[in-house]
């Protein structure tokens, strides 16, 4: 009890707004939010009576209290050993009910309900940064993604090089992305704002700065961004463009690609299917 | 010429960092010093012939406990490393340490900490107290023991020889994860010192594991059916059946990667049809049961202090038995809990979800008849006692963190994040290392006929569980804010360093613990006078380790002793018709001594070395020998000699006086 005390004092110092995943933004991230409580708020039905219990057996059958009653041969009471078993089960059944409701709902690969068109964004997991090809809108960006509030996002994810974990914190949870495959994510912002996007899994030296930015904006901000990059210097992302991206840097500024080439990201995908090519 | 001679080890390979050097020259430093005291006392004979050929378990416990003692301050050191890193590199400043190294460190604590404190500590309880609580007087294979505590050692040192070699570590995380750890990403020798130490360890441990699932279940006294045995007996058998089970899988899987790395195979390469995936669920289906083969002899204790210092039965004893085989049999189907982020579907997580569950039902178990036990008992609050209390308060909150983490939907917002950092360490801290200490300290008496100075012990106690929560509830919250495991350097923006300086401020009061732990053991035996014990039973046990001497004579029970009831000593020492004393002593069968153990061991440790560097010469020589080292022994056959009765009674006439 101490102990969560201790959690909670430490959250309120921070200050709650400072707490990502507990200060969602986002359609998902609010419901693993709600189901993170709703998990804590069981478990503390027995994790609090736990302590309660420990503290008061030990208080009143200290040795020395010579007052209270010492039954050394007692140890078998089949009503307490039902109860033990069927405490726990009963909160570990309900529990397991939740995961198995909220597992299905909450699956990454389901697409979210909207009657807006979504947005496609194709990741690659990169040494180290993240490259986003919107394939709809034929632009791409390294390190920077932005996308219309209240619209689903689907994400679309693989790697060149070591596999990795994309996570929003704001958003929703993490998907691996992983050489060869390709693995989706849904997720959808409800509200304007820049949140930190990051790399869960370590790929080399460059991991810790593998990070980028998800701006959600209005459909018009949204509409106006893709507009300005297709108009402007920013160079395409030919095939060889990207084998220079693809090239181990750490700490990559954000950057922009006017057009891309054609089905890039399943090509990136597809040349580790091959089998005895060389790549 | 050379290429032939050493392989890729060159002169540009020694440790060139300051912390390397310093752990080079400290090393060396420490070696320098061992080897001066011993000649200076003429012990190197008396420490060849009493301990390193030695196949007495109880020594071989000891030995285990020295070695995990030395890597425990070693995983300990790169822990600090890790904390003031992390304090430090927030925005502008880059901290102290390079990303790759940063990147080495934290491996080698994980793999240290894992594979070489924890599991040397949990082998020295096993080999000390097992044979004695079944009244045994030996493992059903002495020369295995031997075998596997020296291979144990060659992977300890195998891991920390780049101090003295060059090289550098594993930079991969202590799993190694493909294909970051493949030839590709990761060219160096680091991958490979962590592969041959684990697989050279790994083989040490399961023949361990044989060793005690064999003697469990064919040495125990006569009259000790199994569900007479002692709780902690009966986790360490689970503990060793999941041994049996799933270390033969870490062999596999890292010889994969080693034929991956060396001839150029694609089990685990991205590309040419090989599968990153496949080594994540391999080595997890491992390192799962792994956390369940450390923490079960833990709970095994807990249940041998609660009911000793409760001065009372155990509470719900067939109940104990049962959710101990039930958390061994769970344990092996909840290893996709570890990667639910794979991007499985939604069935297969859920299960996986469900499954994990489903294993705090026999743990809550464990807890409620602790509590039972304690119940209408008199407690007596000790030392070990207040490492079990310790236990139950970090426990209960880490278990409540691990249901959470095993609900899919909100594991994606904290796997691989410090929150899931802060879970595992409770675990693994606050359950099997509280564990260990409360073992050790019950114990002692019985090793030593020193009892322990409680004040310290008490102390220690405290700044231990403070150190702990000061450092790893900020953990808890840096996980909910976004922060991801293994950072060597944030951005001031996100807000973190206060939180990661207050952590790495627990590091030193966990250190402080750390100390009087030492000052402790020190002080109690300077005044051995005042802590001797010579009843043999200190804490007024139950099990049949208290009915033998402190220290017990090397054969432990100069009779056999008959079982009839669980708790036998207690039985015994509380029936009121006092047996007259048997002094009837036989003959005694017991293994001899065999340096066989430490060559094959140091001869698999060269073909390790010279893996790493390539040096097919030795490698050749190496794994050529240890064959040639065994056959010869298998081909031994007075590995056994007889105390006769005479002497048995001559030396238990010397020791009753």
């Amino acid at each position: 009890m101490l102990i969560i005390d201790v959690i909670l004092l430490g959250i309120i110092l921070v200050g709650g707004n400072d707490i990502p995943v507990l200060n969602p933004m986002g359609f998902v991230a609010q419901k693993e939010r709600d189901l993170i409580i709703t998990f804590i708020l069981l478990m503390s039905f027995i994790v609090i009576p736990v302590f309660i219990l420990t503290f008061l057996i030990v208080w009143k059958y200290k040795a020395g209290n010579s007052h209270t009653k010492y039954d050394p041969d007692s140890h078998h009471d089949s009503k307490l050993e039902i109860l033990w078993w069927a405490l726990p089960a009963m909160i570990v059944f309900t529990l397991a009910i939740i995961t198995w409701k909220s597992t299905h709902e909450l699956d990454p690969y389901k697409p979210l309900d909207s009657d807006k068109k979504p947005v496609i964004i194709q990741v690659v997991a990169l040494r180290w940064k993240w490259l986003f090809i919107y394939p709809e809108q034929n632009i791409a960006a390294v390190n920077f993604i932005q996308f219309p509030i209240a619209t689903p996002i689907n994400f679309e994810l693989t790697a060149d090089g070591p596999m990795n974990s994309f996570w929003i914190p704001q958003l929703g949870g993490q998907i691996y992305a992983m050489t060869g495959m390709q693995t989706k994510r849904h997720l959808m912002a409800n509200e304007i704002g820049e949140f930190s996007g990051t790399a869960a899994e370590i790929n080399g030296k460059g991991f810790a700065g593998m990070k980028f930015v998800a701006k959600a904006s209005s459909q018009a901000d949204f509409d106006g961004w893709v507009q300005n990059i297709k108009k402007s210097t920013h160079p395409p992302l030919s095939k060889s463009e990207y084998e220079n991206l693809a090239r181990p840097s750490e700490n990559n500024p954000v950057v922009f690609y006017s057009s891309t080439e054609e089905s890039l990201y399943d090509s990136i995908i597809m040349k580790y299917m091959t089998s005895t090519e060389n790549k | 010429m050379t290429d032939f001679i050493f392989g890729k080890l060159t002169l540009s390979a020694l440790p060139h960092e300051w912390f390397t050097i310093a752990g080079t020259i400290s090393m060396i430093a420490g070696g320098i010093s061992v080897a001066i005291f011993l000649t200076y006392f003429r012990r190197w004979k008396w420490l060849w012939q009493e301990w390193f050929t030695s196949v007495d378990p109880k020594k071989i416990g000891i030995m285990y406990a020295i070695v995990a003692l030395l890597m425990f301050f070693r995983g300990g050191l790169d822990a600090v490393m890790i904390w003031i890193q992390q304090a430090l590199s927030s925005g502008a400043s880059q901290g102290y340490l390079s990303a790759d190294h940063f990147q080495q460190i934290f491996t080698a604590h994980g793999v240290i900490m894992v594979f070489f404190v924890t599991m040397g500590f949990l082998f020295a309880l096993l080999n000390y107290i097992v044979p004695l609580q079944i009244g045994a007087r030996d493992l059903a294979f002495p020369f295995l023991n031997t075998l596997g505590f020296w291979l144990y050692v060659a992977g300890a040192i195998l891991i920390n020889l780049f101090f003295l070699v060059g090289g550098e570590f594993a930079a991969t995380g202590w799993l190694a994860i493909a294909p970051l750890s493949g030839l590709e990403f990761s060219p160096g020798v680091g991958v490979d010192y962590w592969l041959m130490s684990l697989q050279i360890s790994g083989l040490g441990t399961l023949l361990g594991g044989i060793n005690f699932l064999v003697t469990i279940l064919k040495m125990r006294a006569p009259g000790m059916t199994l569900s007479r045995m002692p709780l902690f007996v009966w986790t360490s058998l689970c503990s060793m059946v999941l041994v049996v089970c799933v270390f033969p899988l870490l062999t596999a899987t890292t010889a994969l990667l080693f034929l991956d790395r060396y001839l150029g195979m694609h089990f685990f390469t991205t590309g040419f049809g090989g599968n990153a995936m496949m080594y994540i669920n391999l080595i997890w289906m491992w390192g799962h049961p792994e956390v369940y083969i450390l923490i079960l002899p833990a709970f095994g204790v807990y249940s041998e202090v609660v009911t000793t210092f409760s001065q009372k039965r155990l509470a719900g004893y067939t109940s104990m038995v049962f959710a101990t085989i039930g958390i061994t049999l769970l344990a092996l189907l909840v290893w996709l809990h570890h990667f639910f982020t794979m991007g499985a579907g939604a069935n297969v997580n859920a299960f996986f979800g469900m499954m994990t569950m489903v294993i705090a039902i026999p743990t809550g178990v464990q807890v409620f008849n602790w509590l039972t036990t304690m119940y209408k008992g008199r407690i007596r609050i000790t030392t070990p006692m207040l490492w079990f209390f310790g236990f139950i308060s970090t426990f209960t909150l880490g278990g409540a963190a691990g249901v959470l983490l095993a609900s899919p939907p909100a594991n994606f917002q904290l796997h691989n994040s410090l929150f899931l950092v802060a879970h595992f360490h409770t675990m693994v801290i606050g359950g099997a290392l509280f564990g260990i200490f409360a073992g050790i300290t019950y114990w002692f008496p019985k090793v030593t006929g020193i009892k322990l100075n409680e004040q310290l012990g008490k102390y220690s106690f405290w700044c231990w569980i403070i150190g702990f929560l000061v450092s790893f509830v900020p953990l808890y919250i840096l996980g909910f804010m976004g922060a991801t495991r293994r950072l060597d350097h944030y951005d001031a923006s996100t807000g973190w360093q206060p939180l990661f300086i207050v952590s790495a401020l627990g590091a030193f009061i966990i250190a402080a613990g750390v100390a009087m732990q030492i000052l402790q053991i020190i002080v109690s035996i300077i005044q051995k006078k005042q802590n001797l014990d010579k009843t043999g039973d200190p804490w007024d046990g139950r099990t049949l380790e208290w009915s033998t001497s402190s220290p017990p004579p090397f054969y432990n029970f100069a009779i056999i002793p008959e079982v009839t009831s669980r708790d036998a000593f207690w039985e015994k020492k509380s029936s009121s018709s006092k047996a007259p004393k048997d002094n009837h002593y036989e003959d005694i069968i017991l293994p001899k001594n065999t340096a066989m153990g430490i060559y094959i061991s140091a001869l698999v440790f060269l073909l390790g070395f010279a893996v790493i560097w390539h040096i097919i010469w030795l490698a050749v020589l190496g794994l050529g020998g240890a064959l040639v080292c065994f056959i010869i022994r298998a081909f031994d056959e007075e590995t056994e000699y007889i105390l006769p009765a005479k002497e048995v009674a001559k030396i238990e006439a010397g020791r009753n006086k």
